[in-house]
């Protein structure tokens, strides 16, 4: 395909969708599936035919509108319209009021908090693309960023933009994107590498699910520009085999792109080559760390091993591997097309652009938002997230999954960036968000957080192997109340050696829940270990009789 | 090097999935999860049988394939019952009630993660996160995700697979 | 292709060793001793055991000096207070996770693990036992596998791969329910792959692989093997 295909593919799509007067939009992700939105979508369809509206209104899969819980989610556009709640029966009054007022009962306020302090970047067009269709991405300007980087830059110039702006590794750790990307494409080597993290593990975090069930063509132009950045020919998307929708989105997006010839060999009529494929998780937390996600994508147990080296330079099969979250890849083509000038001036000092975040747990609104760096948490919590229900109270929330920490209503105020995390004991992660309330004890979620990671540990090196379980094992005593005030010592001297001797980032950061639920609710471990009494009452004392003298 | 290729282990058509995807890899070694998923995929879990297969056509040794297959979590090597219900213990199903859930199971229907009742009539599994923690507590009842689970309407759904009545 | 001569410091003394060796093989030419017990001269290193750990000045950190390359003018420290309690820490783990019982161990006495728990001072575990139930699988003709005693060092696992190209050995399953085993987790004895070399056995720093019939006195390990026939394919390191 040439840049003139492109744009008269994209030009044919957009006459195409304004021969309608009304788009009825249905969220076809995950979580409106499971809210059964496809009988909805089906009802939706049946009822243009039925009111002889085809050739006036279009139906089409969407992508997710972040309000999970309150799904199905349906729009209507030009109008603007979102409906919450959709069930099949109101698909007659929407298909009725389309061109007059709305159907005032399922009506989402889109003015809200929820959608208006949030900043789309990431999840831009607010999944009004139909992720299944390459003409629905290149009617929106898809691939004209590709065009544009392969044609008019330089790889150097591309790696200049991405260091320019900022943007840092949306996987957790925080690494400058663009510095990971020089020393990959400085690595010599003919053969090299890209691969797009998509094994999403932390429990309670499901950003790049959506992310890549909605936007699976943005993933894979920013993957090509990546790879014409750094030099490699091949791509791989490793992607967990529990993600079933987001692996058949891919693969569809890679089928199209290939027969447009957007992937495959000399790419724009340049001498440019990329293919993609797709790897899929077997169930292993310990893959999303670079070293073990290599040693499964070349078929073997997902073992991490010692860095340095680093994968940048030694990676797949030995070659220079640039490894980027699935989140990093949705930004770049923001970023070429905008400027790294315009990304710069999105979020803080030092973290730019947005995050986005999967807000769960003990909060009003579930589901995906998006922000821009920089944020308070409480106006995630409060004003995004809607607050917590029941007239509960907040208690903390825990981020980075089992390798983070928590944060308490003392940092309320704490602006989200990389560095603040770190200052109060957790991490950014890869963006899950668990809100908890004063019904949820915090021993309990530390016990649940370590067999996370006891079960997850590869068992190469002995303090995560052993060090995991001897740990679970003084957490589990502790709720049962039958553990001592050594016990605790214990705890804690081995939370520091797993840490720190451990072979990689699981074991290192597997303490963290325990380090840091010891640093802001030592009291509740104290209640059950002294008193015998769980504060929430969430765990079950076995030893309750023993506080008798 | 051309290598001879090994013979489906039986005339089941199902080997062909199996054998479709590692010749789509060229039968590298690379392949072998690749090959293992499909193995599950039409057999539904991995006996000795898939196993050799998969080893001896990639040229794999038996107990590196066997290391894979029990390292992944995703990989079963026991026959599952004939319905599976999966509860989801990701954080936020946690929260909300998950733990709950499964202790109510293994209460009421002696079965604990990880286990087939006797008559083989219903899987009890449990995952680490399925990414839908807007609908927690959430499972997925023979591939179908559902939400807002309860210990009384997952007791619902199980007592429908195994028709106490009968 | 020359290497590169590079100096640097380990425990205050100057030394100096070639670009691509390792901090440990370095420390090793120049007599410094740093505890391992994954590691061994011959097959691949891992960096599993993680008592070789170090620090290194102007790194966070702890480096794994098995693997870490040196660099021009690193100032290495392979003893300190902090590293000693962790290596005791890491034995430790290794008593409270099998069933260690030195005094009915066929290896009682020439037991690398028993070793290094003297080196190290390791005069009580405080760790509670876990006391796993393993079997063990005496079906081979001539060796016995006792999981009890096994430590994952996987030795076995690449001597038997890298060395003698069979492959019977590998791991199975993950953290704290890993173990090794042969073939398709079949009894050894009915082992397709295995060749009977012994060199598993040989390589076992624990009483976990052992010859049938051989008393404790008998019972100490032959590897002299290893150097000369890595050296002889040309494999060394």
């Amino acid at each position: 395909m040439l840049a003139e295909d492109l744009h008269r593919m994209a030009a044919h799509e957009r006459a195409q969708q304004l021969q309608y007067d009304h788009h009825i939009i249905v969220c076809s992700g995950t979580a409106c599936r499971s809210a059964n939105s496809e009988a909805v979508r089906q009802a939706l369809e049946q009822q243009v035919q039925e009111r002889s509206q085809i050739g006036v209104c279009t139906v089409t899969n969407g992508g997710c509108r972040g309000l999970c819980a309150a799904g199905p989610m349906v729009s209507v556009e030009p109008a603007g319209l979102l409906y919450q709640g959709v069930t099949p029966a109101d698909a007659g009054a929407i298909v009725d009021s389309l061109g007059s007022a709305p159907v005032p009962h399922i009506l989402c306020d889109t003015s809200a908090a929820f959608f208006s302090k949030q900043r789309a970047l990431v999840l831009e067009f607010a999944g009004n693309l139909d992720p299944d269709r390459i003409e629905s991405y290149l009617a929106n300007g898809g691939y004209d960023t590709l065009l544009k980087a392969v044609t008019e830059m330089t790889p150097t110039q591309i790696r200049d933009e991405i260091v320019r702006s900022g943007l840092r590794g949306r996987g957790g750790a925080g690494y400058s994107t663009g510095l990971k990307w020089n020393t990959v494409a400085k690595a010599q080597s003919a053969e090299k590498y890209v691969i797009c993290n998509g094994d999403e593990g932390d429990p309670g975090a499901f950003m790049n699910r959506s992310e890549m069930e909605d936007y699976p063509f943005r993933i894979l132009e920013g993957m090509t520009i990546a790879a014409y950045a750094v030099g490699a020919q091949q791509g791989y998307i490793y992607v967990r085999a529990e993600y079933p929708l987001a692996v058949s989105r891919l693969k569809g997006a890679i089928r199209q792109s290939e027969k447009l010839g957007l992937l495959g060999n000399g790419i724009f009529g340049t001498s440019f080559n990329f293919n993609v494929d797709i790897r899929l998780g077997a169930g292993a937390f310990v893959c999303g760390e670079e070293t073990a996600l290599i040693a499964s994508v070349e078929g073997k147990r997902g073992n991490p091993r010692p860095r340095p080296p680093y994968p940048a330079e030694h990676g797949l099969w030995g070659h220079p591997t640039l490894i980027n979250n699935v989140e990093t890849f949705a930004n770049i083509v923001p970023i070429i097309r905008n400027g790294s000038e315009w990304f710069a001036g999105i979020g803080t000092a030092k973290s730019k652009g947005t995050k986005v975040f999967a807000l769960s747990g003990r909060i009003q609104n579930t589901g995906l938002v998006e922000i821009p760096m920089g944020m308070t948490l409480r106006e995630i919590i409060y004003d995004i997230g809607g607050g917590i229900p029941g007239g509960r109270h907040f208690k903390a929330v825990q981020t980075g999954g089992p390798s983070g920490g928590c944060i308490t209503a003392q940092h309320l105020d704490l602006p989200m960036d990389y560095e603040a995390l770190m200052q109060v004991g957790t991490f950014m992660g890869s963006g899950g968000m668990i809100v908890m309330d004063d019904s949820s004890c915090m021993v309990d979620v530390a016990r649940y957080f370590m067999e996370f990671c006891m079960t997850e540990s590869c068992g190469k090196c002995i303090p995560c192997r052993v060090g995991t379980a001897q740990m679970f094992d003084l957490l589990d005593k502790i709720t049962r109340g039958e553990a001592t005030l050594d016990d605790l010592a214990l705890l804690e001297e081995l939370a520091d050696m797993v840490r720190n001797t451990s072979l990689c980032g699981l074991g290192q950061g597997a303490p963290n829940p325990v380090r840091s639920t010891l640093r802001y609710f030592r009291d509740e471990y104290l209640s059950h270990i002294v008193d015998k009494v769980c504060p929430a009452g969430v765990c079950k004392m076995q030893h309750r009789e023993e506080v008798l003298p | 090097m051309q290598k001879l290729l090994v013979p489906a282990p039986s005339d089941d058509k199902r080997w062909r999935m199996v054998t479709a995807t590692m010749r789509r890899h060229g039968y590298r070694r690379d392949a072998l999860i690749e090959a293992l998923h499909s193995a599950q995929e039409a057999f539904g879990y991995l006996d000795s049988q898939s196993l050799q297969y998969v080893a001896r056509s990639l040229n794999l040794p038996l107990s590196q394939v066997y290391g894979v297959a029990t390292f992944y979590s995703f990989f079963t090597l026991k026959p599952p019952g004939e319905h599976t219900c999966v509860i989801c213990l990701g954080t936020a199903c946690y929260i909300k009630g998950a733990g709950e859930i499964i202790a109510s199971i293994q209460d009421h229907f002696d079965l604990k993660p990880g286990q087939t009742t006797p008559d083989d009539r219903a899987s009890l599994l449990t995952a680490r996160c399925l990414g839908t923690c807007g609908l927690a507590p959430s499972g997925v009842f023979d591939g179908e995700v559902v939400g807002n689970l309860t210990p009384e309407n997952v007791a619902e759904r199980l007592e429908e697979w195994l028709d106490h009545a009968g | 292709m020359t290497n590169r001569v590079l100096t640097l410091q380990i425990n205050g003394q100057e030394v100096s060793g070639r670009e691509d060796e390792t901090i440990l093989e370095v420390a090793r030419e120049h007599d410094i001793h740093i505890p391992t017990l994954c590691q061994l001269e011959g097959l691949s290193s891992i960096g599993a055991c993680r008592l070789c750990l170090v620090e290194v000045a102007n790194v966070p950190k702890l480096l794994t000096a098995c693997i870490t390359p040196i660099q021009e003018g690193m100032e290495v420290h392979t003893e300190s207070e902090r590293l000693n309690h962790y290596r005791r820490l890491v034995i430790e783990m290794l008593f409270s996770e099998g069933n260690h019982i030195c005094s009915v161990c066929v290896s009682n006495g020439h037991c690398e693990l028993q070793n290094m728990a003297q080196l190290l001072g390791v005069d009580h575990v405080h760790l509670p036992y876990r006391n796993p139930q393993r079997r063990v699988d005496a079906s081979h003709d001539r060796f016995i596998f006792d999981p009890n005693r096994c430590i994952l060092c996987t030795r076995c696992v690449r001597v038997c791969d890298e060395v003698e190209g069979a492959h019977t050995w590998d791991l199975k399953a993950r953290g704290i329910q890993s173990q090794v085993m042969t073939d398709l987790n079949q009894p050894w004895g009915d082992s397709t792959s295995c060749t009977s070399c012994g060199k598993c056995v040989h390589l076992c720093p624990t009483g976990a692989l052992f010859e049938k019939g051989k008393s404790v006195a008998e019972m100490s390990k032959r590897r002299e093997f290893l150097p000369y026939l890595t050296i002889m394919r040309g494999k060394h390191r």
